[in-house]
């Protein structure tokens, strides 16, 4: 990879200051680094994020668990107190990559990178999550733009992530069988509020599937499913599955979610 | 330039290294490691996996200016005063390898696995092994060694 | 002396490989080495127009830029196809020239252009991106079955055809077709693969400027075949004044047999440039540039009697060749593909006809199995589709139509010397509890899921000898193999081969071979291999011959041993040759106590004489020492067969498929090492299963490798397989000393037949192509669904 300059900030106040527009925040690095070494992308400086203690750590209240924006997979999917309180989301960290991925990847970076197949943005956007940076809180609906595309500014800093427990929830997904990634992956969470449906690996960028929400708010059920239209318009296609199939599965999934809340 | 001291395999290690440099390179362009391999672009295929704190990691996705203060187990860090771990023993009893390319990140990838779980099923190790990919062995012996190697160290 | 040949012995290579310690070639490093970043075509077919290396030469650690030019002025040759293979019409085949470094044209993504070496890989790599290449881009020709409608990408050959290739007899099919109750029809694509030996492709070469001697350090089957090629076609340097060496090899899978583009580049400009030069390909190299394996449309026939005998076989295949024909290219889609297109079925008559064409893609080239995984599959799907056809029971119609008497004259080449396929059959059967499919499906069914069984018998043809056989074929050279046996003066023996192992367990197999034909512990014998400096000569590993052909030759080498031994024996014990007899390592006199060790007559051959007499234990005219060599030149291939049976239980709402058991029963002849076997069927089969459910090669219309990393191409891992049910039956082979006939290809070849059969039992017989991903088989679900539907 090419060279830059490798810094490691003891406060994010010293992260925000050393960022620039060709610099990147390393946290995990499980994206940035096979990125920068594939030649995809460089950077003339890299910040290191993990030595900033107040980055990580699980906070559960009875209604809200709230994650530091470093704090790792593992340690989501190991956390009594979030396998109590919210055992989707301990479920889904566990199923994030491999072992290794899960040692060393952080939700923070997960969601910053926002990829269109990866797991954590639909926990957002199911679990109604407000992303605290240095500068604001961020509803995750706002938060999620694009693909790889966030609203988060270049000095800006995930801080942590602020889940609202729901009544029920269930995350399932389809993987890719290469890279492991979601082809589909659907989240599905029964709020006092609210339901919400949200789904990743099948389009673009992370979104929640009103008709779906809309059905379930009827008849929380998986057959309430069977009768939603699910259109292939605006899906990813691609080698592992074309729009039809990942449209089809998009149901199939929320269906499998539902029946396990 | 960055000057990094850790610990590798129980010896304190302080070098002057370049900033964009891989643990995985670290170990094996500067330290002659060269047990820890590289078998991908793309942190999938688990051969360089070593362990960091305790912990299993892809050295291939960490940068060695990042892991100052670290403790770092490779695959030559593993057997003790000349004895194989029983992971290591394991591997030979039941042929879990062939080629031997994946094997260290392999091994330490189940190493790692046996700190968490004393006694795991075919299915769990099968699912932890989902970061190291072989081509040799169909996988079957290297279950067979995970449990091998679980079973002599309860003992 | 318990013999070792049969017994589990744990492997004697593996603490190197367990402890780290083990020297792959990019473990390797020579002090003042040079690294080397090669340039090559983004373009799956253009025109060179120009190369401007004039800024990258002035970056910084840039020792030197070598382009085509610079290797069409030193006269270096380029890569070779190693089989001559001949057309129907009786014409020659058609290859193009592939220089190391291409200097008109390009023609796949990945073919090499230039390299560049500095003094770090960050150098080079930075100064790469500064070479200036203009294209003048053409228009790819990638799908195979337009190839021979395509523009000619080689000037010359025309519909971008190699050969156009018959064995057997056209007018006997004809007339059994024409008496058949039956014409089973089957159009089969048999997907690209991609090897993906773990270790990527590296070499490291050394220039001595004394000697003039280059080192190459690479990962190769064959050191001995590159250098030979490097050499003679190559014209790098004599052979003499070049070593090539390959370390531990991290799999091959027939990836590694190629000498590449890399290794001439790298040992031709060390001597150029005085340095020693390190490559290391990333992974994304090897996707690209890594030989690729199978890749074949075919369309075949089988003619059936209403009682579902087999009276007659066609099949027409179409083989990409990828843009350059290589070592084994030509060879894989003709004598190791068409022979084996009739399975072990007894075939009235037959043939294969294959057109071999040129594509802008990788070279296609042995990949584990190397051409009889692509017969079998098209048999035994086409089998299966008649049992399906005449509503017989798959097991039945094969049984059907075996042979039952070995040897058994194979209808278009082979001479079957030994085998059993109604036990092998049986045995599968009663281990997969065959009978008890029905209930397991209902069980399925009632938990919302498909099931379908799978059933595969094979027969392989590996060894890859006699050599006259071969060469007669069009081979290029003999495929014999070569031993040496060394004894020490103090008892060790060492046992130099020209085998290779890059996995397959050598320094174990071997040293039981030896140990049990010298009576030698196995602890005293050593194993070398890979070094051209070492052993004499040898043709390397694949073909899952290493066993069958260089094992033979390490026994003819210790028989050697001991004949020699034998006569110094008796000289030393003052007894007659003929009253010695050798047994468990001693030279006995029969009907006495007198004996010595063959350790002690190794050490008298070496020390001839005693103080204060003149006294030899060698008898007259005998020479010093205790060395023998053999090379073992086989009198037939050897046939390992096979019967598998799986089952998968298929999920219809999302189409994943899983494969929930497993069964394999192979007959290897004899088994030298049952717990080395065991991890090559497991390993083999994994290989298979890998691309029926998961592995394809993806090119686009425009050339582009669209699986280019394990993130797209599906690389099976733990998680995907059931634990295998391992069984066997043993003929041993009567064409070599220790009946063995060997493994290496065995699962590979039946897994994929086995496991697609078994999905397409799950979907009612509605045809998929490979791989079965779930997609495909979520529509051909729904395809059933809206069937049954109509029918109602």
């Amino acid at each position: 990879m090419k060279t830059f300059n490798y810094h490691s900030a003891k406060d994010v106040k010293e992260a925000s200051k050393l960022a620039s527009s060709s610099s990147a925040f390393l946290a995990g690095g499980m994206t940035t680094i096979p990125s920068m070494k594939l030649g995809l992308a460089s950077y003339k400086d890299i910040i290191n994020i993990k030595n900033i203690k107040k980055l990580s750590g699980i906070k559960v209240t009875s209604k809200n668990v709230t994650i530091g924006a470093t704090t790792k997979h593992v340690e989501v999917a190991n956390s009594k107190e979030i396998k109590k309180a919210l055992p989707s989301l301990a479920s889904l960290a566990e199923g994030i990559g491999d072992p290794q991925v899960r040692n060393r990847g952080t939700i923070g970076g997960s969601i910053a990178n926002n990829d269109p197949a990866a797991d954590y943005p639909s926990a957002c956007i199911a679990l109604n999550a407000i992303i605290h940076t240095n500068n604001r809180k961020i509803d995750a609906e706002n938060f999620f733009r694009g693909m790889f595309e966030t609203c988060l500014k270049k000095t800006e800093i995930i801080e942590a992530i602020e889940f609202e427990i729901p009544q029920k929830s269930s995350y399932q997904k389809l993987p890719n069988p290469a890279s492991r990634y979601a082809v589909v992956g659907v989240y599905v969470a029964k709020h006092k509020t609210g339901i919400n449906v949200a789904v990743t690996g099948a389009k673009a960028c992370v979104y929640n599937d009103k008709d779906l929400a809309g059905a379930l708010k009827k008849d929380f059920s998986s057959s309430a499913i069977d009768k939603v239209k699910i259109l292939s318009s605006g899906m990813n296609s691609d080698i592992h599955a074309s729009a039809d199939y990942r449209a089809n599965m998009v149901k199939v999934f929320a269906k499998k979610a539902v029946d396990a809340c | 330039m960055k000057k990094v001291s850790l610990e590798i395999n129980g010896k304190k290690v302080t070098k002057e290294i370049p900033d964009h440099i891989t643990l995985s390179s670290f170990l094996r362009d500067t330290l002659n490691l060269t047990g820890t391999h590289i078998g991908c672009d793309t942190s999938q295929c688990g051969a360089c996996v070593v362990h960091v704190d305790g912990k299993s990691i892809k050295s291939c996705t960490a940068l060695a200016a990042d892991l100052e203060g670290s403790k770092i187990t490779t695959i030559e860090g593993l057997a003790k005063n000349g004895k194989m771990h029983p992971m290591q023993e394991a591997f030979k009893k039941t042929h879990g390898l062939q080629c031997g390319f994946c094997t260290p990140g392999m091994i330490m990838s189940a190493v790692d696995l046996l700190k968490s779980k004393k006694n795991p099923s075919d299915t769990e190790i099968r699912d932890w092994l989902e970061g190291n990919i072989c081509r040799c062995t169909g996988y079957q012996n290297i279950v067979a060694a995970v449990k091998e190697a679980a079973s002599k160290m309860k003992s | 002396m318990a013999s070792l040949v049969g017994s589990r012995v744990e492997r004697k290579e593996d603490k190197r490989f367990l402890t780290g310690k083990g020297r792959y070639t990019s473990d390797i490093n020579i002090v003042n080495q040079t690294y080397a970043i090669f340039i090559r075509s983004p373009h799956a077919r253009a025109k060179i127009k120009k190369i401007d290396t004039s800024k990258a030469s002035k970056a910084p650690g840039v020792v030197d830029i070598l382009t085509g030019e610079h290797i069409a002025k030193d006269k270096i040759g380029g890569l070779i196809a190693g089989w001559a293979i001949r057309s129907e019409d009786g014409s020659e085949m058609k290859c193009p020239a592939n220089p190391p470094l291409a200097k008109d044209n390009v023609n796949f993504v990945g073919d090499p252009i230039a390299v560049v070496f500095a003094e770090t890989l960050d150098e080079a790599k930075a100064a790469a991106e500064l070479v200036k290449v203009d294209y003048k881009i053409l228009k790819a020709v990638t799908s195979l079955a337009d190839t021979m409608k395509s523009e000619t990408i080689h000037e010359g050959i025309d519909k971008n055809m190699c050969y156009d290739w018959l064995l057997g007899d056209r007018q006997k099919v004809k007339e059994a077709f024409d008496k058949a109750d039956k014409i089973i029809k089957l159009d089969i694509t048999n997907n690209r693969l991609i090897p993906n030996a773990m270790e990527p492709r590296a070499c490291v070469v050394d220039y001595n400027t004394a000697s003039e001697e280059i080192t190459c350090y690479t990962t190769s089957q064959n050191p001995h075949l590159s250098r030979l090629i490097m050499s003679a076609f190559g014209g790098v340097t004599p052979e003499n004044k070049l070593r090539v060496v390959a370390p531990d090899v991290g799999g091959g899978f027939g990836s590694k047999i190629n000498l590449y583009n890399e290794e001439i580049v790298c040992s031709w400009a060390a001597k150029k440039i005085e340095r020693p030069i390190k490559w290391v390909a990333e992974r994304t190299e090897s996707f690209l540039t890594d030989t690729h394996g199978r890749d074949h449309i075919t369309h075949a026939e089988l003619a059936v009697t209403n009682d579902g005998k087999f009276l007659g076989f066609k099949n027409e295949t179409i083989a990409n060749l990828g843009a350059y024909a290589r070592v084994f290219g030509t060879v894989t889609p003709t004598y190791l593909f068409g022979p084996c297109a009739t399975g072990v079925y007894v075939m009235p008559a037959a043939y294969t006809n294959v057109k071999a064409v040129y594509t802008n893609t990788a070279p296609v080239d042995a990949y584990r199995g190397a051409g009889r995984p692509e017969a079998t599959y098209t048999i035994e799907r086409i089998v299966d589709k008649a049992a399906i056809e005449l509503g017989m029971d798959p097991i039945e119609i094969r049984m059907k139509n075996f042979p039952t008497e070995f040897p058994f004259k194979q209808t278009l080449v082979h001479q079957v010397d030994s085998g059993d396929y109604v036990g092998g059959l049986n045995k599968a059967k009663e281990m997969s509890d065959y009978d008890g499919f029905a209930t397991r499906k209902k069980e399925s069914e009632s938990k919302g899921k498909l099931r379908g069984i799978g059933v595969t018998t094979y027969f392989e043809a590996c060894g890859i000898a006699p050599s006259p056989v071969v060469m007669m074929l069009g081979c290029g050279v003999g495929l014999w193999e070569s031993a040496e046996v060394r004894f020490n003066p103090t008892g060790q023996v060492t046992v130099y081969t020209g085998s290779h192992s890059h996995g397959q367990s050598h320094e174990t197999t071997f040293a039981q071979i030896a140990a049990d034909e010298l009576g030698v512990p196995i602890e005293n014998i050593d194993v070398v291999h890979g070094d051209t400096d070492k052993g004499t000569f040898g043709m390397g590993t694949y073909g899952s011959r290493s066993l069958a052909v260089g094992g033979i030759a390490i026994v003819n080498a210790c028989k050697k041993i001991v004949t020699k031994g034998k006569k110094i024996a008796a000289k030393m014990l003052e007894a007659s040759e003929e009253d010695v007899e050798f047994k468990d390592g001693e030279f006995v006199v029969s009907k006495s106590n007198k004996k010595k060790t063959i350790g002690e007559v190794a050490f008298a051959s070496y020390l001839p004489g005693v103080r204060d007499e003149v006294k030899s234990p060698l008898p007259e005219g005998e020479e010093p020492g205790l060395v023998e060599s053999s090379f073992f030149d086989p009198a037939n291939f050897s046939f390992p067969a096979g019967s598998h049976i799986c089952e998968v239980e298929i999920d219809p709402e999302t189409g994943e498929v899983k494969l929930d058991k497993y069964t394999a029963v192979d007959d290897f002849g004899t088994i030298v090492n049952p717990l080395i076997v065991e991890g090559q069927v497991h390993g083999g089969l994994a290989q298979g299963i890998g691309q029926a459910l998961y592995e394809n090669a993806q090119y686009d219309q425009t050339g582009q490798l669209i699986t280019a990393s394990y993130m797209d191409y599906t690389m099976p891992r733990a998680d995907n397989f059931p634990e295998f049910n391992i069984g066997y039956t043993c003929t041993k082979a009567t064409t070599n000393p220790l009946g063995v006939k060997g493994c290496g290809e065995a699962g590979t070849i039946a897994a994929t037949p086995t496991v697609m059969n078994a999905v397409i039992n799950a979907l009612g017989g509605r045809e998929i192509s490979l791989p079965a991903t779930a997609e495909k088989v979520w529509k051909a679900c729904k395809e059933n669904k809206k069937s049954k539907a109509e029918a109602a």
